[in-house]
C-alpha cells in the first residue's frame, strides 16, 4: 500500500536503528507534542529499537487528554435537555467529568451520537430541525479547518439549529508553557499533520529563543526513527533548528486555504488545559461574524469546578515531567475499561497507549 | 464485564472457569457440546450477511470450534413490533440456507413480540448442540499445548468489523469490504479428520485476535509470539483502519478461527486450510514461546517488538 509499506520496510528501519545507535553518543531526550506520534511510536515498538540513552517522552499531543474536565460537564448539562443533540467525536465519549461521562449519559437515554466530522453533525443538524445540534470542537490545528469549513457551509445554507462548542486548542504555546514549566528536553519531534495545515514556521521560536531542536515527522516508523537521528544530528553538532523530515505532506509554509478558513472563523483565546492551567491565547474561539453557532454563548449553561483525582498524574505525565507507571492509579484503579484521567480514555493518550502497547522490555 | 460475568452468573450457577465456546457435557457414553448465544448487530444488514445468517453461523462455529460435529440448533427471535415482515423473511431465509450450507437443522424455536421502543426492531438468540468425539475433548482447554506448537488462522482480519461499521456509519468506502461471516465446520472437520495433533481453537470473533490470543496466553500461562508481517490483513480493510485509526488485531471477525498445532504437523494444518474455500489466506502467524509468561508479544512489520495487551471497550475512531 502506497505511502505505507515503503515507511514500515524492516531493512530501512534497521538501517535507521544502526544509525542511531552509532550517532547516540550521550543521553538525549525527545518529547512529541502529538497523539498519533504517542500512538505510532508504541504501536510500531519504536522504544525496543533505540538504546536506552534515548528517552521518549509523551507531551501534551491528545486533544481529549488536554480537555477540561468542565468542557465535559458542560456538554453532560447540555445533554439532559431534550431538545439538544450533541454529535461528538468518538473518543470523547469515554472522557470522565467530573461526575459522569457522555458515554454513561447516552446509557442513561440522553441523544449523543458519534459522528467522524463536523459536516456529520451540520448533517444531523439537517435531519433534526426539531433539535439544537451541538459539535464540541476539539482537536488543534488539523481539526480546526474542518471545524471552520463546516460553520461556513452552515452560514451560507442558513442552518439555524447547528452549534459549535469550541475547545480548540493551538499547539506552539502549550509548547512554549511545557519549556517555561521546566521539562528538561534536547528536541521535540513536530506533529506531522498539524504542520501540513500551519507549516513548520510556527515552530521556529523554539530553537530561536529557547535552543531546542524541532524536527517535524509523519506516522510511520521510518519517519519517527529519521526525525530521531536527525534531531540527535542537531545535539551533536550544537546546531538546534527546525527541520522537515515529513516532506511529502509538510511544507514551510502549509496549507494557505486551510489557513485562511480557520482565520475567518476562528480567533485565539486564552483557555485551559488539563494538568497545565490556562495558557494565554492557546486556544480557538469563534469570531463574532459567526457568533450565532457559539454554543456557549448561545445556550449558556453553569457547571461547577471540582478538583480532579489528586492521586491522578495526567497532569504531569501531559507536561512530560512523569511517566504512566509513575502514577499510582495506572493498571490498578484506572484502565481503559475504568479511565480515571483522560489520557487513559483516548486510545492516543500516553496511559492508554503504555497500557496497550507496554514496552517488552 | 468479565468480573461481573463471573461474580453474576459463573460463580452463581456453579458453572466452572474458564469458559470456553461451548460447555462440553456428558450424555451417557457420548459428550455433548453446547452453546449459546444472542445477536443484537446494529444494522441487521450489512454487506455480506444480517443478523439471521450471524446467528447460524455463530452458534455453529462455536461449536466446530470445540471439535464438536454441529447437529441442531434453537432459534428464538424478539421482534420489535411494527417489524417489516418483508425483512423478517428475508433474514429466515439465510438462516435456512446457512444452516443447509452447514448441514445443521434448526429444530425448535421461540417468537415473542414487544411493544416499540422496547427492542431494537430485532434481537435473535441461538443455541446448538453437536457431538464431540472423546479424542478431541482437551481442543477447548489447551491443555495438550506446548512451546514451539505454532499458531494458525484461517485467513485475513477485521473484515467483518469494516462491513458493520461501514453500514451503521453510512460510510461509502469506494471497495465495499464484506463481512466473512460463514459456518466453518466442514473446513475445521476436514483438518480434524487428516491431523490428530490440533491443540487448541478458538472462533476469533468480537476482541478479534488479540482477544483470543490474551486469553490463550492466561490459559496456558506461556507466552506467545506473533510474527505482524504474516497476519493477513485484505487492502481495503487496512486502508480504513490506517484513516480511522483502529487496529486490525482487535477487530471482529465472523467467519475466522485460530487453531494451535503440533510444530511438526502446522504445515500439514495450513495446506489442509488453504484448499478450502474459507481458508485460502491461511497463514501460520506465530507460536507459543517458554518467555513473557502470560503475555502476547508482537515482532512488529518494522522490527520493534511490543506487547498486544488485552482489548478493552470498543475501539473508537481517531480525531486527527
Amino acid at each position: 500500500m502506497k505511502y505505507i509499506d515503503e515507511y514500515r520496510d524492516r531493512d530501512l528501519i534497521m538501517k535507521l536503528a544502526g544509525q542511531i545507535r552509532r550517532s547516540a553518543g550521550r543521553n538525549y531526550k525527545f518529547m512529541e507534542v502529538c497523539g498519533g506520534h504517542t500512538a505510532a511510536i508504541h504501536r510500531f515498538g519504536i522504544p525496543s529499537l533505540l538504546p536506552d540513552v534515548i528517552k521518549l517522552l509523551s507531551g501534551p499531543g491528545c486533544p481529549v487528554c488536554v480537555t477540561s474536565s468542565d468542557f465535559i460537564d458542560k456538554l453532560i448539562k447540555y445533554s439532559e435537555r431534550e431538545d439538544i443533540i450533541i454529535a461528538t467525536f468518538g473518543d470523547l465519549i469515554r472522557v470522565p467529568g467530573s461526575e459522569t461521562s457522555l458515554e454513561k449519559m447516552k446509557a442513561g437515554g440522553a441523544d449523543i451520537r458519534i459522528v467522524f466530522s463536523a459536516l456529520d453533525a451540520l448533517q444531523t443538524a439537517r435531519l433534526n430541525k426539531d433539535k439544537k445540534v451541538i459539535f464540541p470542537g476539539i482537536g488543534f490545528e488539523t481539526t480546526a479547518p474542518g471545524t471552520a469549513v463546516t460553520v461556513k457551509k452552515a452560514e451560507r445554507d442558513g442552518i439555524n439549529n447547528f452549534y459549535i462548542l469550541s475547545a480548540h486548542k493551538i499547539m506552539p504555546p502549550a509548547m512554549e508553557a511545557l519549556i517555561k514549566d521546566g521539562a528538561q528536553l534536547n528536541g521535540f519531534i513536530c506533529p506531522g499533520h498539524v504542520s501540513a495545515v500551519t507549516g513548520s514556521l510556527i515552530f521556529s521560536f523554539i530553537p530561536e529563543k529557547y535552543n531546542t531542536g524541532c524536527v517535524v515527522t509523519g506516522f510511520e516508523p521510518a519517519d519517527i526513527m529519521h526525525a530521531i537521528l536527525m534531531l540527535i544530528d542537531q545535539v551533536n553538532r550544537g546546531r538546534p533548528g527546525i527541520e522537515i523530515q515529513y516532506r511529502r505532506a509538510v511544507t514551510e509554509h502549509g496549507n494557505m486555504l486551510a489557513l485562511k478558513h480557520l482565520n475567518d472563523v476562528f480567533e485565539p483565546c486564552d483557555t485551559l488545559w488539563r494538568g497545565f492551567g490556562m495558557i494565554p491565547s492557546s486556544g480557538l474561539v469563534l469570531k463574532e461574524k459567526y457568533g450565532r453557532f457559539d454554543a456557549e454563548s448561545r445556550i449558556p449553561v453553569t457547571v461547577s469546578t471540582h478538583e480532579e483525582n489528586k492521586l491522578c498524574l495526567c497532569g504531569e505525565i501531559l507536561r512530560g515531567l512523569k511517566t504512566p507507571d509513575d502514577c499510582p492509579l495506572f493498571r490498578k484503579t484506572c484502565n481503559p475499561e475504568n479511565p480515571v484521567g483522560a489520557c487513559m480514555v483516548s486510545p492516543e493518550g500516553s496511559c492508554n497507549t503504555w497500557y496497550k502497547y507496554a514496552d517488552v522490555r | 464485564m468479565h468480573e461481573i460475568i463471573s461474580r453474576m452468573f459463573t460463580v452463581r450457577f456453579g458453572m466452572s472457569e474458564p469458559l470456553t465456546d461451548s460447555a462440553l457435557l456428558k450424555l451417557g457414553s457420548e459428550r455433548l457440546a453446547f452453546t449459546t448465544d444472542s445477536y443484537v448487530v446494529d444494522p441487521l444488514f450489512f454487506p455480506g450477511g444480517n443478523i439471521g445468517k450471524l446467528a447460524v453461523c455463530g452458534t455453529v462455529n462455536d461449536l466446530a470450534v470445540a471439535g464438536a460435529t454441529p447437529l441442531y440448533l434453537s432459534a428464538s427471535f424478539i421482534i420489535e413490533e411494527g417489524f417489516p415482515l418483508g425483512d423478517l423473511e428475508k433474514i429466515a431465509v439465510s438462516m435456512a440456507e446457512e444452516a443447509m450450507k452447514a448441514g445443521v437443522k434448526i429444530v425448535t424455536g421461540d417468537t415473542k413480540v414487544v411493544e416499540k421502543n422496547k427492542c431494537d426492531c430485532l434481537f435473535i438468540t441461538t443455541s446448538g448442540a453437536g457431538i464431540l468425539p472423546p479424542e478431541r475433548e482437551h481442543i477447548s482447554s489447551g491443555t495438550r499445548i506446548q512451546f514451539g506448537d505454532k499458531i494458525l488462522i484461517n485467513g485475513s482480519m477485521g473484515n467483518h468489523a469494516v462491513a458493520v461499521l461501514g453500514a451503521r456509519n453510512n460510510l461509502n468506502f469506494t471497495t465495499t469490504v464484506l463481512s466473512d461471516c460463514a459456518p466453518l465446520n466442514h473446513m475445521i472437520e476436514a483438518v480434524l479428520k487428516e491431523c490428530n495433533d490440533i491443540r487448541f481453537m478458538r472462533d476469533l470473533t468480537r476482541g478479534g485476535l488479540a482477544g483470543v490470543l490474551n486469553e490463550l496466553a492466561a490459559i496456558t500461562g506461556t507466552g506467545i509470539m506473533i510474527d505482524e508481517e504474516t497476519v493477513p490483513v485484505d487492502d481495503p480493510v487496512k486502508g480504513v483502519c490506517e484513516m480511522l485509526g483502529f487496529d486490525p488485531l482487535y477487530m471482529a471477525n465472523e467467519g475466522k478461527v485460530l487453531l494451535v498445532a503440533g510444530e511438526s504437523t502446522a504445515l500439514k494444518v495450513l495446506s489442509i486450510l488453504k484448499s478450502d474455500p474459507l481458508g485460502k489466506n491461511s497463514a501460520i502467524v506465530g507460536e507459543i514461546i517458554p518467555d513473557k509468561r502470560n503475555h502476547v508479544i508482537l515482532n512488529t512489520v518494522s522490527g520493534g517488538k511490543r506487547i498486544i495487551d488485552l482489548p478493552s471497550g470498543i475501539q473508537l475512531p481517531r480525531i486527527c
